[in-house]
């Protein structure tokens, strides 16, 4: 039987060449990433191992997101700890303040199709969107990995995801993976890679492949593949990557289910709260006032979805006593939506743009919520208390929706406010 | 490894911002931790919990966020092991690398809360002592039993002097 391309890349980095879903192997990863939370719990263990020394300085990427800007006087240490640890051990590779993890290794030229790499964040199977493997991991694994190399990993089961049809008006790709989320359930694709594939494919731009791939988390998945066609080749192609290998599943490779998702059936979708499968239609999701808008995250803070949501805000005034906030996800989409004139566009409607951060997304800072309020919010879970109090409520959607929804300030299709 | 406990029962797809909530992640001292662990959904959890307890649950404990706080935050609380239909893979790996034992058995919703449980954690074995009722763990793969042997990921690094591969 042919083999998978979770299968093929396993195989390319570990010492088994015949290996099958289930196996449990060691593999040699390409990558490693941690941030301000994980890296700095990372740090404290690899200290534990005997004589640390990293295994390979040019492979380990640590970024200050998730409390940046620092939010107190912890935070500001967790974020001394990996700039610290960066400098002793000389890492190429240390961002603060540029941006968060997944929107910026992409930026940086540091995911190449075909890598193994693990990041102790549990939307790195966001770089899936280039071709490469990246599976979530903790910080026991990332510590231990920075001195090793090596992380274990279970050979998972893929699902093949057949993407076919074209896109509706305002949809995109996180229109697309909510549906699939309220499909197969939070646990779905638990312990599994998602394979995209289908001629439905080649009208996503890059920007909702990534946001695609990094939701796939939010149905159990280990890792996602979008295949490495003309528009990830572009992207790819002025970030000075180098070399590269793409794998593709063989016609006979075991996929343990297949799904088709027709695009021209996906309209704009709502997660209400608490769970991201709790997925209804725009239009079903009445009469709901919001407290909060928020456009950002490593979901869908990149730059298309900042020009969505400007075409639909230019010109208009957010409701008085909702506050939006816009969060670009790195520094230089943010450099660019200046230079589009998206930020003016935000700020003039009475919103508000926050620095790259992970912020609020994680009710980390930057727009917590109170009991009892309500947010409408681009990013990607809408557990219980995970913007803020417990007794607050996230509703998730796409750059549209919300764009939408902060005029209107209840929950809107975007149809409602144009023209 | 014999342990003994009550049980502490919650549902399907218990996330890890409800085991610690974000806000207590700026910092990853375990003693602080556990002060919250499950305040979002169980109040009573940190103040009632005792050494030895077994949380048992539905299906995909521990899913969302990778945060290795959850398990660190329900170890440090002094629960044993935790019993569930499945496991959330970033948790249940970082249970493994914490030296947290967490076992899958299918049948979870006859645990009820308060039922004392003896678990045979080698050999996957689960008796409910108010019941005298036996449950069976699936095992887990050979290499997983080493880290647990060694009680985590870094003693096994440290043992072996490297991963083995």
């Amino acid at each position: 039987m042919g083999k998978t391309i979770a299968e093929k890349i396993i195989a390319e980095h570990s010492e088994v060449s015949e290996l099958c879903a289930g196996d449990i192997v060691q593999a040699k990863v390409d990558l490693l990433m941690g941030n301000d939370i994980s890296g700095s719990m990372a740090v404290n263990i690899f200290a534990k191992l005997n004589n640390p020394m990293v295994f390979d300085k040019e492979k380990i990427a640590l970024i200050a997101d998730h409390f940046t800007p620092n939010k107190d006087i912890k935070s500001a240490e967790q974020a001394k700890v990996i700039r610290d640890f960066a400098r002793k051990y000389a890492l190429l590779h240390f961002y603060e303040n540029e941006g968060i993890e997944h929107a910026l290794l992409p930026e940086k030229g540091l995911v190449k199709p075909g890598q193994l790499i693990g990041g102790a964040d549990s939307h790195t199977p966001t770089y899936g969107a280039l071709g490469a493997m990246a599976v979530g991991i903790g910080a026991t694994d990332l510590g231990a990995a920075m001195l090793t190399g090596w992380i274990w990993l279970k050979v998972p089961e893929t699902l093949k995801v057949l993407l076919k049809g074209s896109l509706l008006p305002w949809v995109t790709g996180k229109d697309i993976i909510l549906y699939l989320i309220s499909i197969i359930g939070v646990d779905g694709a638990n312990y599994k890679a998602i394979e995209f594939q289908g001629e439905g494919i080649s009208s996503l731009p890059m920007e909702s492949r990534f946001t695609i791939a990094n939701m796939t988390a939010e149905a159990g998945a280990k890792t996602a593949f979008f295949p490495v066609d003309d528009v990830c080749k572009n992207y790819i192609k002025d970030k000075a990557v180098g070399e590269y290998s793409i794998f593709t599943s063989d016609s006979d490779a075991g996929f343990c289910d297949t799904l088709k998702i027709n695009l021209d059936d996906v309209g704009l979708q709502v997660a209400v709260p608490h769970q991201p499968s709790n997925v209804k239609h725009v239009n079903d999701v009445k009469d709901l006032n919001l407290d909060q808008v928020v456009i950002g995250s490593c979901t869908n803070g990149w730059l298309e979805d900042l020009r969505v949501a400007a075409e639909i805000i230019k010109g208009k005034k957010v409701k008085p006593g909702l506050r939006l906030i816009v969060i670009p996800a790195t520094r230089s989409i943010y450099k660019q939506a200046l230079d589009e004139g998206y930020i003016s566009t935000f700020t003039e409607a009475g919103g508000v743009v926050s620095p790259p951060t992970c912020g609020p997304c994680l009710g980390g800072h930057m727009g917590i919520l109170a009991k009892g309020e309500r947010a409408l919010a681009t990013t990607n879970r809408n557990f219980v208390g995970r913007m803020g109090d417990k007794g607050s409520e996230v509703f998730l959607a796409g750059p549209a929706v919300a764009a939408a929804s902060a005029i209107a300030g209840k929950i809107t299709h975007p149809d409602q406010v144009i023209g | 490894m014999i342990l003994e406990g009550r049980v502490w029962k919650y549902d399907n797809n218990v996330d890890t911002d409800v085991i610690i909530p974000a806000r207590f992640l700026n910092t990853s001292d375990a003693e602080e931790l556990k002060k919250h662990c499950m305040e979002d959904i169980d109040l009573s959890f940190s103040a009632e919990v005792k050494p030895g307890d077994i949380i048992v649950a539905g299906s995909n404990f521990g899913c969302g966020s990778s945060r290795e706080h959850a398990p660190i935050a329900i170890k440090a609380s002094g629960v044993s092991c935790i019993i569930a239909q499945s496991f959330a893979r970033i948790f249940f790996r970082n249970a493994v690398n914490i030296g947290l034992p967490v076992l899958q058995v299918e049948e979870t919703e006859k645990f009820k809360k308060g039922d004392r449980l003896k678990v045979d954690i080698e050999e996957g074995v689960i008796e409910n002592l108010d019941s005298g009722e036996k449950s069976y763990a699936a095992q887990p793969p050979c290499f997983l039993k080493e880290i647990y042997e060694c009680d985590g990921l870094v003693n096994y690094i440290i043992k072996q002097g490297k991963m083995a591969k």
